[in-house]
């Protein structure tokens, strides 16, 4: 009885460690690529560093420098405004068209295809165009402009304009994303409950309502979530339209990185701007994820 | 009974349905009557176009042809909501983000029915399908039986003009499917609403139906009691489908010179059946459709033929044996339940033919009385 309860209780050791040999590959890579440059990067936003490597520990010196800094406070506001204005955008207009496009006909194939192609240009290529069209002189914005009898705006001149410009663009971009993820859920759900609705005097309007936003409800999270981290990471598009400006009103957060870290060479500076974005992003996201998880359990 | 409203309502006409779909013709000038409280059961082969026909009634298939009316108004053009039916799906389609106590009163609500009206109508289909300790629950929380219960009483609260079930039994297990029936043959009894019933489940059909029918590539068949499908079919693929274990079909020479055909089955037996021709076939080449019941395993030589047992089934009630002729043609007999065949025996059969049918090369039947 003992010996047998002993080996038991080896065996279920065993068992109970031997899986985690499946899983220690992954945790090998996930803790090289991705904790040991986190803890080095809490590391090094604790210190003053240059060209030359770390040169004192300066404990959160780096974090009050950054909030009396109004170039970052102004960068941090863009970015929040920008999550505004593109994240909430996308997922309603990326969603519209799925559900526009959620059709077996052939034109609704070749939509798909164009409303997708935009995504698989690069950054440049998309700046380049958004230029061209928003260009006061002859851009598309501006003949569209005279011929409604306005004057051509310099949208990317405005301060209050190059941000939304700076959004529509990105928004124009990255729109395919949302809408195939949107149109994969909106085809898993059964085409049953649809008909079931109908034979319920459901209008449109309620069977939206009703069926397809609670069944693709994960999808619409999914959307939110992945939406809020890419837009968070805002870089290319000002970087290549605005230059941050006119007076700042373009530049994020990524970008007041990338000129303390890269241009100025202030490491330890830039790694504290860069905990700070990382917390940004983590508490908006998870805060999404509680508010969907705890109205799904409710 | 004397007061006429008391009196089930509710036929419906079909008139004339055409249906394609692409290249495919599956519904061509089709008619069929349903009557008022009926319990009206369409059975076929998969892609026979039944489940197509019953949707249609329902609204989510057009119409490319005819005419669907319930009594006397045309519903065909209505969208589903306003038709007036209630259907069960064979997934039973509950919305699963929705309590069961939502899904019943979904459609209440969209048709505008007052709180008070709702809570009555979901009380009392509660309470005829036992499933009140539910109420509160998700789809995804119950059992297959329970999800088939729930759709069922979503459609009962809609109090219908007509109920449509498209195969709803198909996803239960065996137990639960012979209760379910019982269920809903009660249901029927309690409600005396016209439903319409789809399976390719001929127990199914048997048991639950007032009329059968049967349907075959877009046409129909026949329409009939259960009794009358099964005792007259009135082709050979009605024959071939209804009944297990399935029809004896043996290729027979007919003569009917003495006024009652007599079939000669290729091993040379004659059966003298009870059938009457107007005009026999010129060739006399026909089909000798019996029923394994209508045929007794006798001591060999007593019968009207002999042969072999190759294989006997004890269904415990009765044993089929099935008998291979000198010819080899095989044939499937019913015996007692105590019955003491074993393959290799030879035995001697006798064929009732009074219960047999012919049938001629076009798949037109002829049975024994009356034609």
């Amino acid at each position: 009885m003992m010996a047998g309860a002993a080996n038991t209780r080896t065996a279920g050791g065993w068992r109970r460690w031997s899986g985690g040999l499946f899983v220690a590959p992954y945790l090998l890579v996930f803790a090289l690529m991705l904790i040991v440059p986190l803890a080095v990067g809490i590391r090094l936003s604790m210190t003053r560093g240059d060209l030359f490597g770390i040169q004192g520990f300066v404990g959160f010196g780096n974090f009050t420098r950054l909030f009396a800094d109004p170039v970052f406070l102004q960068a941090v506001w863009n970015t929040l405004l920008f999550v505004l204005l593109a994240v909430p955008a996308m997922t309603v207009i990326g969603l519209a068209l799925a559900l526009v496009l959620n059709h077996t006909a052939r034109w609704a194939a070749v939509l798909r295809a164009i409303f997708f192609a935009s995504t698989v240009l690069s950054v440049t290529v998309v700046t380049l165009i958004w230029r061209l069209v928003l260009i006061p002189e002859g851009g598309l914005a501006a003949v569209i402009a005279r011929v409604i009898g306005a004057e051509p705006v310099a949208y990317l001149s405005e301060p209050a304009l190059a941000l939304p410009a700076v959004a529509v663009t990105t928004i124009w971009w990255g729109i395919g994303l949302p809408m195939v993820l949107f149109l994969a859920a909106l085809q898993q759900v059964p085409r049953d409950l649809y008909e079931a609705a109908a034979l319920d005097n459901a209008s449109r309007a309620r069977t939206l309502l009703s069926i397809t936003l609670p069944s693709i409800r994960r999808t619409i999270v999914l959307v939110v979530v992945v939406e809020i981290i890419l837009q968070f990471q805002l870089f290319g598009q000002p970087q290549l339209m605005t230059g941050g400006g006119p007076n700042n009103s373009t530049r994020p957060v990524v970008m007041f990185i990338y000129e303390t870290g890269w241009k100025q060479w202030q490491l330890g500076y830039a790694a504290a701007a860069s905990q700070v974005l990382f917390g940004m992003i983590a508490i908006v996201a998870m805060a999404q994820y509680w508010f969907s998880s705890r109205r799904e359990a409710a | 009974m004397t007061e006429g409203a008391t009196q089930p309502v509710n036929r419906i006409s079909l008139n004339g349905i055409c249906k394609r779909f692409d290249a495919l013709q599956l519904f061509d000038e089709l008619s069929l009557d349903v009557h008022a409280g009926e319990f009206m059961v369409f059975l076929g082969p998969s892609g026979c176009g039944k489940s197509t026909l019953l949707r249609m009634i329902a609204g989510l298939e057009s119409l490319d042809g005819g005419a669907i009316s319930i009594d006397g108004r045309r519903i065909d053009q209505l969208p589903p909501g306003a038709r007036n039916v209630a259907m069960v799906f064979q997934q039973y389609a509950l919305y699963p983000h929705m309590s069961v106590r939502e899904n019943l009163a979904f459609g209440l609500r969209n048709a505008g029915a007052p709180p008070d009206e709702i809570a009555r109508r979901i009380d009392d289909a509660t309470r005829r399908l036992e499933i009140a300790p539910l109420l509160e629950r998700r789809p995804g929380q119950l059992s297959g039986g329970q999800r088939q219960r729930v759709a069922i009483a979503r459609a009962i609260v809609k109090e219908p003009a007509v109920f449509l079930f498209d195969e709803p039994l198909s996803s239960l297990d065996a137990a639960l499917r012979a209760r379910t029936r019982i269920e809903l043959a009660q249901l029927h009894q309690q409600l005396r609403t016209t439903m319409i019933f789809v399976t390719h489940d001929q127990v199914e059909a048997m048991t639950l139906a007032d009329r059968i029918v049967v349907m075959n590539q877009g046409r129909i068949e026949q329409i009939g009691t259960p009794m009358q499908i099964y005792r007259r079919p009135a082709t050979l693929f009605v024959a071939e489908f209804v009944g297990t274990p399935r029809i004896n079909l043996v290729a027979a020479q007919v003569d009917a010179s003495s006024g009652r055909a007599v079939a000669r089955l290729p091993d040379g037996a004659s059966v003298a059946t009870g059938i009457q021709f107007a005009a026999p076939p010129a060739d006399g080449a026909m089909t000798l459709g019996v029923r394994a019941e209508a045929i007794r395993p006798v001591a060999p030589a007593a019968g009207d033929t002999d042969g072999t047992v190759r294989v006997v089934e004890r269904l415990g009630d009765r044993t089929l044996v099935h008998v291979a002729l000198a010819d080899g043609t095989l044939l499937t007999a019913e015996d007692r339940g105590d019955s003491l065949l074993q393959p290799g025996d030879a035995v001697g059969l006798t064929i009732d033919g009074n219960a047999a049918h012919l049938f001629a090369a076009d798949g037109a039947a002829y049975h024994a009385g009356a034609q």
